[in-house]
């Protein structure tokens, strides 16, 4: 039977979670009369309650998800060899990029800060602002965005295609929790890589701003790498990684909530991969700035 | 041909008076529609049944159903005499190590070899590997695919695909197997090759099961042949005898309409059952 189930294979995992039976719902009677007197096809009288349900519903099966994933790292089995195996595709498999992205960041913005700070003379202090700007904004977010493009697709086509082919089912009937085997060792090796990508990331920006400022703009490399490491205080580094901390867990969740609810065969797949690549962009982005503000709200800078 | 350890059943098996499945007014829907509607039947130790209906009528639904990999909206479900129901995942995990699933298209992991899929259970118990490969290799030769042992699903054929999944389903010897269409979509003369190996499995191992069908022959295979071991091949039963552990259960439009015998079903009066079976 190709029908896909009432509820997500989650709510089959949870007999917890509340369902929510469409008859349940009292009907908006708002009937959008205005689409159609303007010649525009009516929409169905369900459809703003519909929406709404599905909304709730999806925010609901994410939350529960993700509690269940994190639940799993308490208790055995733990998948240790799956772990490692994610880690080396997230960890080692991103490092191209996020070293390019890094580096080519970090030389732009000392390339665009240097004019806007020469005319208030000020250049001097370019190494402090691609610091700064890396360590506490640049890398994370940009470095989670390219694993976001990478990962959070690969996780969403992986997982929904084992869906669509039933192999998820057939994981379930043979006896092991797909939530345990599959999700929990990709939140927790996006998590760690995502820490250390980051790192790498600041680092070779920092480098790349260097790169620029020395040879391109001709400034004193000492004093590049003085203001850069002068500057920075505590506050700046742990916000800087605390970030990763939590857009590695964006990036996990999404992929594989979107991979593991995926529906309508191979179409379907390349809907999940896409969905995931923009929910967890633009919750990256979105919760940036939650944290940063936050941050910013504790320790004063 | 395999095995004296494949020819006994399971330690731990039911009692023969008590059934293995009971579905007790069972109704499930999708999105407001209803695709089962007040399933109640029973399957005794041994039997087989054959799940007919067209298309789409919730077949594959109903053996999800008794796999706990779908939940019912009422009534109940008792599968070794637990309701299933009412169970945790959590609990349902350790459960099905008694039950053997075949998928409609084998559902085997595309990243894993033949060996590493047929295994997967043994894996995750952290069997030794010399115990993998002796099990693996002997309910390979069950299927006769034992030259298989380190493709990839993706190098296998449609009709080696569904035998692997029948190994990767019995290398634990379940107490209960569940086929959901086996034979959708192959060939017929590959059809048959899958109904001899399912007809090995009942006659060999005598393992109750559920087999999903649309393909009335296979049914009808399945009543009519038994497994001869000497032979190592399928063969009819003399003329006018039948299977007596193989029965039919006939879903139409949400309902059960058929639950008997072969005999009984190719009597029928029904005008649907009639109109099917012609």
């Amino acid at each position: 039977m190709d029908r896909e189930p009432r509820d997500s294979i989650l709510c089959a995992a949870l007999p917890g979670a509340i369902r929510l039976p469409s008859m349940c719902y009292s009907r908006l009677e708002s009937r959008f009369s205005l689409c159609a007197s303007n010649g525009f096809a009516p929409m169905p009288e369900n459809r703003v309650d519909e929406v709404a349900k599905q909304s709730v519903l999806a925010v609901q099966n994410y939350a529960l998800l993700s509690g269940r994933a994190i639940g799993t790292f308490l208790q055995k089995p733990r998948y240790l060899a799956d772990f490692i195996t994610q880690a080396d595709s997230i960890g080692v498999g991103s490092l191209p990029i996020v070293l390019l992205t890094g580096f080519f960041t970090g030389g732009v913005l000392a390339l665009q800060s240097a004019s806007t700070l020469a005319q208030f003379g000020a250049a001097a202090i370019t190494g402090q602002l691609v610091s700064f700007s890396m360590i506490k904004e640049l890398g994370p977010v940009l470095t989670s965005l390219m694993v976001s493009g990478r990962n959070a697709s690969g996780m969403a086509s992986e997982l929904g295609s084992m869906r669509v082919t039933e192999q998820l089912d057939a994981m379930r009937a043979l006896g092991t929790d797909p939530v345990r085997k599959l999700v929990g060792p990709r939140i927790l090796a996006t998590i760690f890589m995502l820490f250390f990508l980051t790192i790498v990331s600041d680092a070779v920006g920092t480098l790349g701003g260097a790169m620029v400022s020395i040879f391109m703009l001709g400034q004193d490399g000492s004093q590049y790498f003085h203001t850069a490491y002068q500057s920075l205080q505590f506050a700046d580094i742990f916000q800087g990684l605390v970030k990763p901390i939590f857009f590695g867990f964006i990036i996990a969740t999404i992929g594989c909530y979107y991979g593991m609810n995926t529906k309508g065969g191979t179409q379907g797949v390349g809907r999940s991969t896409t969905q995931a690549v923009v929910v967890s962009s633009v919750l990256i982005i979105a919760s940036d700035f939650v944290l940063s503000k936050l941050m910013i709200g504790i320790f004063g800078r | 041909m395999a095995t004296a350890e494949l020819t006994h059943p399971a330690p731990g098996s039911e009692d023969p008076s008590q059934p293995v499945v009971v579905f007790d007014d069972v109704s499930i829907s999708f999105d407001g529609n209803d695709v089962l509607e007040r399933i109640s039947f029973k399957v005794m130790p041994g039997e087989s049944r054959i799940i007919l209906g067209p298309a789409g009528v919730g077949k594959s639904v109903l053996l999800k159903l008794t796999n706990g990999l779908m939940m019912p909206d009422s009534g109940q479900i008792f599968v070794f005499g637990q309701e299933i129901n009412t169970m945790r995942e959590e609990d349902l995990f350790a459960f099905r190590d008694r039950i053997g699933m075949v998928f409609q298209e084998g559902a085997l992991f595309d990243s894993m070899t033949v060996r590493d899929n047929v295994a997967y259970r043994l894996i995750e118990e952290h069997a030794s590997a010399q115990d993998i490969d002796r099990r693996v290799r002997e309910v390979l030769r069950f299927v006769e695919l034992e030259q298989t042992i380190d493709k990839f699903p993706s190098q296998l054929s449609g009709g080696q695909r569904r035998r692997v999944a029948i190994a990767r389903a019995i290398i634990n010897k379940p107490d209960l197997l569940l086929y959901d269409s086996p034979t959708g979509g192959l060939d017929p003369i590959t059809s048959t090759t899958i109904i001899e190996l399912v007809v090995k499995q009942r006659d060999v191992s005598h393992t109750t099961s559920l087999l999903v069908t649309h393909r009335l022959q296979d049914a009808f295979t399945m009543a009519t042949h038994r497994f001869d071991q000497e032979q190592n091949k399928m063969l009819p039963l003399p003329k006018g005898e039948l299977d007596p552990q193989t029965s039919f259960l006939m879903l139409h439009d949400r309902k059960l309409v058929f639950d008997g015998t072969t005999e009984e079903l190719v009597h029928s009066t029904d005008p649907f059952i009639k109109d099917y079976l012609e």
